[in-house]
C-alpha cells in the first residue's frame, strides 16, 4: 500500500500541474482514469484509508495499556449501558449513561475537575492523546482539586456528566475519540462543561476539537483548555455564555462543533 | 381509531395512523431509537397488509401531526389539489401501488397527479413497494426544472460538483473545481458547503464561482450551501446569488431546529427570483433532506422517519426548487444502519419526491462509523440511475476532506453515465463539446492534462 498522496497516477507530462495543485488541498483531485474508472493504486489507498477509519471506530480501547502510561497514578474504570459497539452506534442514548454496575464504583468526592478519558468513535484518538492532555493539564492546574482520571469505553460526550455529577466534580472534561475521516483517523474532542448534569443540554458546553499530530497540538490545546477551565471557574459556566466572554476570539475559534447534522458524538 | 388484522391466525392490533405506518416500515436503525419499529418481523408484514386495505382519502381525514400545531401539515392539506387527486380518489393504499405500476400510470397521467398527492399517501404506498417497485415507477415520472440549463431530461444525469475545502481556500476550492469539470462534472450545480458558516465568507465563495463560471461561459449555476438568512443578506449585498440553499425537514419543530420557517423560504424565494439571474428560467431553490433530521432534533411527533421525511419534499415543492436531494447516508449509523437501509432510504426518497413532482437527485454518502462501503455506493447509483435519479453529488476522489464522509467521486458517475447511456444536460454537453472535453463520436469525456485545455488557468 501506499499513503503518498504526492505519487498518484497521473499521466507524467500533467504531473507537475497537479503537484502544484495538490499543495492547495489534501482532497483527491487530478486522480488517473482507467477507462472511466479510477487506477488501481488509487483504489487501494482509498480502501488503506478507509480500513484504518473503521478500525478507528471499531478497535476496542486498550485501557490495560492506558493505565499502564499512567503509573502509579490512581485512576477509575466505567462503560457506558452500550454493552458492545454494535449496540453503542445504534442506540447513542445509551453511550449517555453510566452503566448500574459502575455506577457504584464511583464515590462523591470535592474535586475542582475530572478528566474523562472515552473512546467515543476513535479509540486510536483517545489511545493517543488523552493521557498526553491530561498531564498537560495538570502541570497547567498545580491549585486545582483534580479527580482520579476515569477511562471510558462505549463512552458519549454526555457520559461525562453523569460520572462528574456521581464524583462531586464541579465541572469535566470529557477527552473523546472523534469521528474519523479518511485523512485523519485518530483526532480528539475535548469538551468541557460547567456544573453538569445528566441531560445537560449541548449549548452547555465548550469544545476543542481536531486534536492530532497534524491538526492542534497538544500543548496549544492544554493552552486554550486551561484558559476556558479558569474562565469557568471564574463565571461559574460554560457553554455560549462563556464563548461570548472571550476577550480575545481567535483563541476559542474552535470552540464550536461546526458541521449541521454532524450530531454523533 | 384503531386498525387491525389477522395473519396466520394471530391477531394484530395498531392503535392509530402513526403507528400502522411506523410498523409497516422497512427495518431501520431511527425507528428503532425512536421505538416506533415493528417488534416482529410478522408484526411489520401484519401491519402492511393493514395498511394496504386503507383508502387513500384516509390521509386526508386523519392528520398524523394537528394541523393546528405545525404549519407543514398546513400546507400539505391547504395546497392539496382536489381535482388531480380525484384519479385516485377510490383507491386503497394497495390500489394505488398497482396503479401506479400499470401502464396507466404514465409520465403525463403522473404529471397530472402530483398536486394531489399528498407525502403521506407516497409514504404509505412506498411501505408496500420493492425496490424494484420504487425503481420503475420513479423512472415514469419526469421533473424538468431550468436555471441556465435544464435539468430532469429523459436520458440525462445531471451532477452537483462539491469542491469543498476544510478551510475554504479559495485556490484549493478552485483546484477541486478544475478537476470535476474536466471529468463532465457540475451541470447541476457547482456547489461548496462552506467550513465557515458567515456572509462574508459566503460572499467571497460566490464571487470566485461566479468570477470562474463567467470566464468561461459555463452553462450552470453555483452555489454556496450557508443558511437562508446568510443568503438573504448576502443578497442585500449585492452577492452573486444563483440559487438559495437551505436543508429543510418535514416538521415545523425541525425547521425551527434549522433555524428557518416557511415564510423565511418564501421571502428568499422572491429575492432570488427578482434578481433574474437564470437564462432560461427562474427555479433559484436547492434544498438537502434527509431521514432522520427530524428525529435528531427531537421533531418527529411519533411518526417514523421515512414519513417525516417525505413530508420535508411538501415544503420543497411549494417554492419550484431547481434542485433537491437527500444526503441519504451523512446522517449516521443510528438512523440508516447499514447499506442495505441506505439504500432501501435512498430509493424511497427518490420515489416519494418525484411522485409529489420535486426534482429529485441524492447524495449517495456514508460515514466511516457506518457499515458501509464503497460497493455499497457502487450499488446505489447504478439503482438510482436506473430510476431516473435527477442528479448525484461527486466529490473528488468520494473522499470529502471537509465533511469527514465519502460520497461517490467524478470517476465513479463517469462510468454510471457509461454504464446506463446517460449524459449531462444538453447544455453543459454542448459547453464540454465546445471546450474539447468531450468527443460526441464516442460519447466520451476525453482525458487531457489540464495545462493542455483552455481551464487549465482556473486554478493559477
Amino acid at each position: 500500500m501506499t499513503d503518498d498522496r504526492n505519487a498518484p497516477s497521473v499521466p507524467p507530462h500533467t504531473a507537475d500541474l497537479w503537484q502544484d495543485l495538490r499543495r492547495l488541498t489534501r482532497a483527491r483531485i487530478g486522480l488517473g482514469r482507467a477507462g472511466n474508472a479510477l487506477k488501481t493504486e488509487d483504489v487501494l489507498d482509498f480502501q488503506a484509508s478507509h480500513a484504518q477509519a473503521r478500525d478507528a471506530v471499531h478497535t476496542p480501547l486498550d485501557v490495560s495499556a492506558l493505565t499502564a502510561t499512567l503509573g502509579p497514578e490512581p485512576y477509575l474504570i466505567v462503560h457506558s449501558r452500550a454493552s458492545d459497539r454494535s449496540t453503542y452506534l445504534r442506540r447513542p442514548d445509551l453511550g449517555r449513561r453510566l452503566a448500574p454496575e459502575t455506577l457504584g464504583t464511583l464515590t462523591k468526592g470535592d474535586w475542582d475537575v475530572v478528566f474523562v478519558a472515552g473512546d467515543g468513535l476513535s479509540s486510536f484518538a483517545t489511545q493517543q492523546n488523552a493521557i498526553p492532555l491530561f498531564r498537560a493539564m495538570k502541570s497547567r492546574l498545580p491549585d486545582w482539586k483534580i479527580a482520579p482520571l476515569v477511562i471510558a469505553t462505549q463512552a458519549r460526550v454526555a457520559l461525562g456528566d453523569d460520572i462528574a455529577a456521581s464524583l462531586g466534580a464541579k465541572m469535566v472534561v470529557m477527552m473523546i475519540g472523534e469521528r474519523p475521516g479518511l485523512s485523519v483517523a485518530d483526532s480528539l474532542g475535548v469538551y468541557l462543561t460547567y456544573a453538569p448534569f445528566v441531560g445537560c443540554p449541548d449549548s452547555a458546553r465548550n469544545c476543542l476539537s481536531n486534536i492530532h499530530a497534524h491538526g492542534m497540538t497538544i500543548p496549544a490545546a492544554a493552552t486554550k483548555l486551561a484558559w476556558l477551565m479558569r474562565e469557568a471557574r471564574h463565571l461559574k459556566l460554560t457553554g455560549v455564555g462563556l464563548k461570548d466572554a472571550a476577550p480575545d476570539a481567535p483563541l476559542i475559534e474552535n470552540t464550536t462543533p461546526t458541521l449541521e447534522k454532524d450530531n454523533d458524538q | 381509531m384503531a386498525y387491525r388484522c389477522t395473519l396466520r391466525g394471530e391477531q394484530y392490533t395498531f392503535d392509530d395512523l402513526k403507528m400502522l405506518l411506523a410498523k409497516a416500515s422497512p427495518a431501520r436503525s431511527g425507528d428503532e431509537l425512536a421505538g416506533l419499529s415493528a417488534s416482529s418481523d410478522a408484526q411489520r408484514v401484519a401491519a402492511r397488509y393493514a395498511l394496504a386495505d386503507l383508502p387513500l382519502d384516509t390521509f386526508l381525514k386523519s392528520e398524523l401531526i394537528p394541523y393546528e400545531r405545525d404549519d407543514v401539515t398546513r400546507l400539505i392539506l391547504d395546497t392539496h389539489d382536489r381535482n388531480a387527486f380525484s384519479r385516485l380518489s377510490s383507491l386503497t393504499v394497495a390500489g394505488f401501488r398497482d396503479w401506479l405500476l400499470s401502464e396507466d400510470a404514465t409520465t403525463e397521467t403522473l404529471a397530472a397527479t402530483a398536486l394531489g398527492i399528498t407525502p403521506e399517501m407516497a409514504a404509505a404506498v412506498s411501505k408496500i413497494m420493492r425496490n424494484q417497485d420504487l425503481m420503475t415507477v420513479s423512472r415514469k415520472i419526469r421533473v424538468l426544472t431550468k436555471f441556465r440549463n435544464t435539468v430532469g431530461l429523459e436520458g440525462c444525469l445531471s451532477t452537483r460538483l462539491q469542491p469543498n475545502h476544510p478551510t475554504d481556500d479559495l485556490r484549493g476550492i478552485a483546484a477541486s473545481t478544475l478537476d470535476g469539470l474536466l471529468r463532465g462534472m457540475g451541470d447541476a450545480v457547482i456547489g461548496i458547503n462552506p467550513a465557515t458558516d458567515s456572509v462574508s465568507n459566503g460572499l467571497a465563495l460566490l464571487e470566485m464561482l461566479d468570477h470562474a463560471r463567467q470566464r468561461y461561459d459555463i452553462p450552470t449555476q453555483t452555489c454556496v450551501l450557508t443558511h437562508v438568512t446568510n443568503t438573504l443578506e448576502i443578497m442585500n449585498r449585492g452577492g452573486a446569488v444563483d440559487l438559495v440553499f437551505q436543508s429543510i425537514a418535514g416538521t415545523q419543530k425541525a425547521n425551527e431546529g434549522f433555524g428557518v420557517s416557511l415564510s423565511i423560504l418564501k421571502e428568499a424565494h422572491e429575492a432570488a427570483r427578482a434578481l433574474n439571474r437564470g437564462t432560461i428560467g427562474n427555479n433559484v431553490m436547492y434544498f438537502e433532506t434527509g431521514q432522520g433530521a427530524a428525529l435528531s432534533a427531537d421533531a418527529h411527533h411519533g411518526v417514523d422517519q421515512q414519513t417525516v421525511e417525505a413530508r420535508a419534499y411538501a415544503v420543497a415543492r411549494a417554492y419550484d426548487p431547481l434542485l433537491v436531494n437527500t444526503v441519504v447516508g451523512f446522517i449516521g449509523p443510528e438512523y440508516l444502519y447499514d447499506g442495505k437501509q441506505i439504500i432501501r432510504a435512498a430509493l424511497e426518497d427518490h420515489f416519494c419526491a418525484k411522485l409529489l413532482g420535486v426534482p429529485m437527485g441524492c447524495d449517495a454518502c456514508y460515514t466511516n462509523h457506518a457499515e458501509a462501503d464503497q460497493d455499497d455506493m457502487d450499488n446505489l447509483m447504478v439503482l438510482l440511475g436506473a430510476a431516473g435519479i435527477t442528479f448525484l453529488i461527486g466529490v473528488p476522489g468520494a473522499d470529502d476532506i471537509m465533511l469527514n464522509y465519502q460520497s461517490l467521486s467524478f470517476h465513479d458517475l463517469l462510468s454510471l453515465r457509461k454504464l446506463l447511456g446517460l449524459k449531462p444536460a444538453p447544455e453543459f454537453a454542448g459547453w464540454l463539446e465546445k471546450m474539447g472535453l468531450y468527443d460526441p463520436q464516442t460519447e466520451r469525456m476525453l482525458d487531457i492534462p489540464p495545462g493542455q485545455t483552455l481551464l487549465g488557468e482556473m486554478a493559477r
